[in-house]
This record gives C-alpha cells, sequence and structure tokens, in this order.
C-alpha cells in the first residue's frame, strides 16, 4: 500500500496495465514527452517509448478516430482529451462511431477504447474549462461513463475501464487531482464499473453525488448539524447507472437529493429521479430533489461561485428536504 | 512582381525587410508608411510587451488568473494590424493581445478578461474585433463567415483571423480555410508559428516542411515571413488585403516567430525547451528591431524611449487598479445574457438563487 493522490492514483494505474499488457497504447495533446499539462501520463514516454506513449497533432476528431483504428486492429488505446470542453470536435467519431461499432458490425468488433479527460470546475480557469458535460456521454447508447471520487476509486475503475470490452469515457474531476492522498493498493485490483457505493449508512434522507462535489458534500455534511441521519451514495459510475443501489436506499429514506456541478436541465439527476418516481413513487415521503448550476453558460472565474455548489448551497438544500411534510 | 509570387514556400524562402540588427534587406520592399503610423505601431508594441510582462507578475502574484503571454509575437500581430483600416475584422485565437490593443480593444478590456470577467469580452460599438476564441480552429470559419458577408454585401472589408502552428492541425483550420477559397472570400489567415503547441514542438504538428505551403492545397497564396519583422509583417497583409478586396480571395501568411514566454501562467517551459534556444531568439527581438529602425530613421531616441516606457508602465499599473476595483458579476449578468429574454424556468432559478443570498445573508 502506498500514499497517492488521485493524479497519482491514475498515472500507476497507466503504467501498471502497461507492463501488464503491451496492447495499451496512451496518447493525446501534450500527453508524450511532457506528461500532459497535468503530468498524468509523466514518466510513461520514458518508460514505454514513443511508439506506445505519444503526443498527438492537435485534432480530437483524429484522436477518438484514430482510436477507433487501433481498437480494431488490436490495441487497447487509452487517450487523453486535454480538457472535457475539448471533446467537441471529436465528439463527431464518439457519437458516429465509438459508441455504435458493436452494433454496427453485429458484434463483430467491440472497442475496448478508453477516453480520459478532466472535467468539472472549481480551478478558476479559463472558458471551456470548467464544465460538467456527463450528459452528453451518458445520452448516448453503448458509452460508459464513469467519475471517481477517491484515489482508491480512481485506480479500480480506470483498470476495470482498460479491461473493459466496451468504450469507457473516463471523467477526471481536475479540481481534486492532488487534494488528498489515500491509501493505495500496490497490487492490480477493479471497481465494477455500474456499481454505486454507499459512503455513509442512514435512514431519513439519501442524498447521491459523484466527483469532486462528493468530496465537498462530505466536508459540509460532516459540518451540518441534525438528528436525522443522511445516507451518502457515491454513484460512481453514470452510464451504466446503479439506479437500484439508489432506489433500495430511497425505499428505506424516503427522500432523495441529487447534488451535482452540472447545468439542470436534461442532467443526470433528472434520469436518476424519473426512475425513482417509476420504481419507488410509494416510498417517498418529499418529492425528489436536486441542487446543481444553473441553466446557464458556466461563468468565467469572477462570476463562478454563483454557478458553484458550495457549503452554503448544500446545507440549504439538505434543510429543505429534510423538512419537506407531505 | 509581388510578395506571394517571390516567395515560393514551396522553397523555404522567408520574405523579410529587416534584418536583425534593424537594417534593411530588401529596400523595394520597405512599404510605405506615415511616420505617425510607424511610431503608433512602435506604441503599441511597447504597451502590449509591458503589459504582457505586468501581467505575468499580476499572476505570480495571484492577482491575475491564467493568462497566455504574446512576448516575442508582437511584430506578428502589429504588422498586420497597421495593414488593416480599422473596419475590417479580426477573428482571434487567444493570444493575440497586441492585436487587440492596436485594432480598438482597450488594455483595460483585455485585463479584465483575464481577470477572469465576461465584460473583458465585450468591446466598444465600431471595434471589429470578436472576443478571444479559446476552441483551437475554431475561428478560421468565423473568418470565413465574415469575410463572405463582406463580399456579397460588397463592404470594402476583410477578415483576419490568427491560428497556432498547432492549430493548423486542426479539421476546423482545414474546413474554414478550403471554404474561404472556394468563395474566394477576402479572409487573411496569420499562422504564428512560435514553434511549440504548449510542449509540443512544430515538426510534431505536421510533415509540412513549411506551414505556408498548405495554401497550395487549398489554391490560395502562402507565403512565409519574419515574422519578427513589423515591416515584412506589414507589407505581406498590406498586398493580402489588396488582392482580397480585389475578389482574389485568401492568403495563407506563415509568421516564422517564437513564444518567448511560457504557454500560459499554467505552463513550465523549461520541461520542454532550452534556454539556450530562449536566448537565441531573444536576440531576434522584434521591438529591438524595429526601434534601431526607427533610430536609423531618426524617428526616435533613447530620451524617447525612456519616457515612452515610463508613461506606458504607468498606464498598465493605473488600468490594473481600475480592473482590480471592478465589480464582480452579479446574479443578474450571469443569467441573463442567456437569451433575449430569460424562459420562465430560468427566471425562476434565478428568483430563487437570489431568495437564497438574501436568506443567507440574514442567517
Ligand atoms: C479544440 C482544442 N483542443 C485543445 C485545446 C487546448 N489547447 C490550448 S492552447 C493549445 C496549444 C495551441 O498551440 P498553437 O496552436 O501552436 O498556438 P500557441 O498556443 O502556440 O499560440 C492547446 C492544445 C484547445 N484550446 N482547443
Amino acid at each position: 500500500m502506498a500514499q497517492m493522490t488521485f493524479l497519482q492514483a491514475i498515472n500507476q494505474t497507466l503504467d501498471q496495465q502497461m507492463e501488464k499488457d503491451a496492447s495499451v497504447v496512451v496518447f493525446g495533446e501534450d500527453a508524450g514527452f511532457e506528461g500532459g499539462v497535468f503530468r498524468v501520463t509523466a514518466g510513461l514516454q520514458k518508460k514505454y517509448g514513443e511508439d506506445r506513449v505519444f503526443d498527438t497533432p492537435i485534432a480530437e476528431a483524429a484522436i477518438i478516430g484514430s482510436a477507433v483504428g487501433m481498437a480494431i486492429n488490436g490495441l487497447k488505446p487509452v487517450a487523453e482529451i486535454q480538457f472535457s470542453g475539448f471533446m467537441f470536435p471529436g465528439y463527431n467519431q464518439i457519437a458516429m462511431h465509438l459508441a455504435r461499432f458493436r452494433n454496427r458490425s453485429r458484434g463483430k468488433y467491440n472497442l475496448p477504447v478508453v477516453i480520459r479527460m478532466p472535467m468539472g470546475g472549481g480551478v478558476r480557469a479559463l472558458e471551456h474549462h470548467s464544465e460538467s458535460l456527463e450528459t452528453l456521454f451518458a445520452h448516448i447508447p453503448g458509452l460508459k461513463l464513469v467519475v471517481p471520487s477517491t484515489p482508491y476509486d480512481a485506480k479500480g475503475l480506470l483498470t476495470a475501464a482498460i479491461k473493459d470490452p466496451d468504450p469507457v469515457i473516463f471523467f477526471e474531476p481536475k479540481k481534486i487531482y492532488r487534494a488528498g492522498k489515500q491509501e493505495v493498493p500496490e497490487e492490480e485490483y477493479t471497481v465494477e464499473i455500474g456499481k454505486a457505493k454507499i459512503v455513509q449508512k442512514g435512514d431519513d434522507l439519501t442524498i447521491v453525488s459523484w466527483g469532486a462535489v462528493l468530496r465537498d458534500l462530505q466536508k459540509a455534511l460532516a459540518n451540518y448539524k441534525t438528528d436525522k441521519s443522511i445516507e451518502l451514495i457515491d454513484l460512481r459510475t453514470i452510464a451504466p447507472m446503479d439506479s437500484a443501489a439508489v432506489i433500495d436506499s430511497v425505499k428505506k429514506t424516503g427522500r432523495l437529493l441529487v447534488i451535482s456541478e452540472q447545468v439542470q436541465s436534461f442532467n443526470v439527476a433528472s434520469e436518476l429521479m424519473a426512475r425513482v418516481n417509476e420504481e419507488a413513487f410509494e416510498y417517498l415521503e418529499a418529492p425528489p430533489q436536486r441542487l446543481n448550476g444553473f441553466d446557464i453558460t458556466v461563468p468565467l472565474p469572477k462570476g463562478e461561485h454563483h454557478h458553484a455548489i458550495d457549503e452554503k448551497k448544500m446545507h440549504h438544500a439538505i434543510t429543505k428536504i429534510l423538512g419537506y411534510k407531505i | 512582381m509581388s510578395i506571394v509570387d517571390r516567395f515560393d514556400p514551396l522553397k523555404k524562402k522567408m520574405f523579410q525587410v529587416l534584418d536583425q540588427e534593424g537594417n534593411i534587406v530588401s529596400k523595394d520592399d520597405v512599404p510605405e508608411i506615415d511616420d505617425k503610423t510607424l511610431l503608433e505601431m512602435y506604441r503599441v508594441m511597447q504597451l502590449a510587451r509591458i503589459a504582457d510582462i505586468k501581467a505575468l507578475q499580476y499572476q505570480r502574484q495571484g492577482r491575475m488568473l491564467t493568462f497566455a503571454p504574446v512576448q516575442g509575437q508582437e511584430a506578428a500581430q502589429i504588422g498586420p494590424m497597421a495593414a488593416l483600416k480599422k473596419t475590417d475584422w479580426l477573428s482571434p485565437a487567444f493570444r493575440e493581445m497586441a492585436a487587440f490593443l492596436y485594432h480598438g480593444v482597450t488594455l483595460e478590456q483585455t485585463y479584465l478578461y483575464w481577470y477572469g470577467n465576461e465584460f473583458g469580452s465585450r468591446f466598444d460599438d465600431g471595434v471589429h474585433v470578436l472576443p478571444v476564441n479559446v476552441p483551437i480552429g475554431s475561428q478560421i470559419s468565423h473568418a470565413a463567415g465574415l469575410a463572405y458577408a463582406a463580399k456579397i454585401q460588397k463592404k470594402d472589408q476583410v477578415a483576419l483571423t490568427y491560428i497556432g502552428d498547432g492549430g493548423t492541425s486542426h479539421g476546423e483550420f482545414h474546413e474554414g480555410m478550403n471554404f474561404a477559397a472556394v468563395y474566394n472570400a477576402p479572409m487573411i489567415t496569420i499562422v504564428q508559428n512560435n514553434q511549440y503547441a504548449i510542449s509540443t514542438p512544430r515538426h510534431k504538428q505536421t510533415k509540412s516542411e513549411t506551414i505556408a505551403q498548405k495554401a497550395i492545397a487549398y489554391g490560395i497564396p502562402g507565403v512565409q515571413v519574419d515574422g519578427n519583422d513589423v515591416l515584412a509583417m506589414y507589407a505581406v497583409v498590406k498586398e493580402a488585403r489588396e488582392r482580397a478586396i480585389k475578389g482574389e480571395g485568401p492568403t495563407l501568411i506563415e509568421a516564422y516567430t517564437y513564444r518567448l514566454g511560457p504557454h500560459t501562467t499554467s505552463d513550465d517551459p523549461t520541461i520542454y525547451r532550452k534556454d539556450e534556444e530562449v536566448e537565441e531568439w531573444k536576440k531576434k527581438d522584434p521591438i529591438i528591431r524595429f526601434r534601431n529602425y526607427l533610430i536609423n530613421k531618426k524617428l526616435w531616441t533613447d530620451k524617447k524611449e525612456e519616457k515612452l516606457v515610463q508613461e506606458l508602465t504607468d498606464l498598465v499599473g493605473e488600468t490594473f487598479k481600475k480592473v482590480e476595483q471592478s465589480q464582480a458579476p452579479t446574479v443578474d449578468e450571469v443569467f441573463d445574457y442567456t437569451y433575449e429574454t430569460l424562459p420562465p424556468y430560468l427566471a425562476k432559478q434565478k428568483e430563487a438563487y437570489k431568495a437564497f443570498l438574501k436568506e443567507s445573508e440574514e442567517n
């Protein structure tokens, strides 16, 4: 066991998988020589050579499109998109091909591709560097989308993603890249894709969150005075979503609050609330609620606090749903 | 013979008017520029340089946000802007502070943008500059559209756009270039080949020997220019503008230059390039070269230099103070520019947020 940051856990996982499996290749803009703008892939080119770890031209469509070709021809590409906001030029390849090849070829071609991308806000960045674009991937059949919130899960989920026969979008909340260390086993292990985790047990309210927001939420809960007990679920995988875990929890608590930094309309909470309504309606003691960003363009840093989900907003939302009486 | 006819990009011939010391290498190519304009060009080059150095310092002090320095590339921006009319469009990437300042954006606006406030992208009426464009390559087709509109509305107007060497790898670069070329749109594209795209050197972006030669595939003129030579940049854009207005279509100009600073304030260039390389390029500083030219022309003196630097340093300091005192975006401001009129659900979000803020203030 070693103490690792989120970023180190990802680096160590890539290293381990490249060592074990010669078909794993790692590439992206500045991902080779420099090891990426966040240094997530640092040291890998030196160790595994320029054929397996390389800098690409600035061309997101070609990064994803070539990953499709590589996967068909025997490799396991782990591509990096420098920031999730810059996946849009590559979105064509993701939606038109990456997600569809298995179905299109009636199972002849599956694509074991991982696309890593730093995402989310809270780092006072320029335009297009702070978005939470879960919905754009979760809405496409054939894709998986994971968002770890801890170094342990980062390693376990990335290992699972690399071994997965289908394409996985791997979100890295950049705000927590270096925020705190955790014991992470040296040896290989996986965290199952599609399984949520109960972080804290409780009986009166179910709160679902993921990624960097979940970390802030844990602090906010520690500072929240109540005699009620709160169940906290880390969704970890957005697609396929583990709604069963949430529904089980809501059947017990009767109350659901989903907290994320997405914009509100058509977000992950919308889907989760719909599933809870479909399957646990009669257990509800309050209308399911969501706390998230507004339906606005994420403001530049001087206005970002308006959109961000801070402790005050969390406390307010929790108090509101706990106090709801039918 | 025109510049583009004499400097064949396939032969790696680079157009130059001034040498590294500021001496004229090609007499016939010295553009006709009146003294007042020459001095204004110099003033804005210096303003951009000083504003750039100060911004880096402010950022290091935690008073400014991420910032993309322009240092070393001033000539590649001031020459072209001086050759345009004020009514011509500029569709920038994100490293064009010098071009902004010459084409009518105020220093306060530029600083406000890098300070993290959207109002830094709202320029004065009559200023034909689009906001900073972060997604690589996407600005080229904006310029193609601006140029197309100018053409069919028979305006005396061109659209000039900037991109980096790395940006030419992008599909959007190709689409925009081809689009403008097909319609003979009055567009001028300047690739600032500053040798790196973050850590990635130019030779990893393209196998083309020059970037200018990519023009051949679009069926348009392309020329490689010494991007640290402000007069060469002026002359080549002047010529490209004339061709564009005559209906002869776009020109691709590769400005061969160097980014002296980091990619942005988040970047550590020592990882991927050697100090010696930077020192070599410092000798080719576009500002020193232009100053020598002006001194030789008896337009400039050390005394004037001292006065100007002082004046601009004060201006930059005062401007930044104003920016630091600027009001943070209000709730209305973060909502109200989403649509012409806020739809009911969004108006509700805004009102609920205001009520929440009021309540938490009272508690
Ligand atoms: C579509 C897109 N992909 C990635 C990025 C991240 N990024 C910002 S600047 C940059 C390098 C740009 O290099 P170049 O075009 O040479 O311009 P320079 O920065 O040297 O001025 C990259 C990859 C981006 N802004 N947009």
